[in-house]
């Protein structure tokens, strides 16, 4: 059985999932210009590591989402 | 028998059922401030993930305009002039590798020569050569590159313009190939 969290704990992981998901959306922008500037000057050595990187920033922020929404489905 | 209301409910809809017994829009724009703002955090909160994927998305794309650019293959060696066509200290503009790629070839000196691209590496504009001031200038937005090794000087440009490198058989100038920078 799930935990059932209160309105001030579930706002108070909700601010802690948005500073993560925050923090890897400004890094993933990084990444998205770095590796645009890489390419338009023909280095092609990025490419692969920043896509990678990239959807491993996704697919944890996925997570985090599906966490949230986990939490949700518990209370009703 | 009836559901309990859930005790942190401040808002009591008008059919008096609990939160989670209520219709998707009354759930998504409650009334009460606590519930509010939980609803606007996990919004956007999803909106961030959406912006996220957005994200990993671009950066496949460039993943795949690199397999097509590189399927592409390499340029044709393309003859540009005879050495003596072109006087020390000036420009000639030409074609390469394709019709419309615009490059301007610059010579320096009694055995140098440069050549670049001139599509500006801010936004593509293209660039005027500029040798009484040993300089390529971008008229869109003031950028301006140095004429000797295409690296930017001033302005918004950041990139070096692509050379283009050369080679010299029988008197005449070639253009055999387009290198991107970086630095």
């Amino acid at each position: 059985m799930r935990r059932r969290f209160t309105r001030e704990q579930k706002t108070t992981i909700i601010y802690g999932i948005l500073c993560i998901v925050l923090i890897l959306v400004v890094l993933q922008l990084w990444l998205l210009a770095a590796t645009m500037n890489a390419y338009l000057g023909g280095d092609q050595s990025v490419i692969w590591p920043a896509a990678l990187a990239s959807l491993g920033c996704f697919a944890l922020n996925a997570g985090l989402l599906r966490y949230l929404f986990a939490i949700e489905r518990a209370q009703a | 028998m009836t559901a309990q209301p859930d005790r942190e409910q401040i808002t009591i809809a008008p059919d008096g059922r609990p939160n989670s017994e209520q219709p998707r829009w009354r759930r998504d724009f409650p009334i009460d401030w606590p519930q509010d703002n939980y609803v606007a955090r996990r919004d956007f909160t999803r909106f961030l993930v959406l912006t996220s994927f957005a994200f990993m998305v671009g950066q496949f794309w460039i993943v795949f305009q690199n397999f097509f650019r590189a399927r592409r293959g390499e340029s044709p060696i393309q003859r540009i002039a005879r050495v003596d066509e072109v006087p020390i200290g000036s420009v000639l503009t030409f074609s390469y590798p394709r019709e419309h790629d615009q490059c301007v070839l610059v010579r320096l000196g009694e055995q140098s020569f440069v050549a670049f691209s001139r599509e500006c590496t801010h936004l593509s504009c293209s660039v005027v050569p500029q040798p009484d001031n040993r300089r390529l200038y971008c008229p869109c937005h003031e950028g301006v590159f140095d004429i000797a090794s295409g690296s930017p000087i001033a302005g918004p440009p950041r990139r070096p313009l692509a050379r283009i490198t050369l080679d010299f058989r029988q008197g005449a100038i070639y253009a055999t190939g387009v290198e991107l920078r970086v630095l």
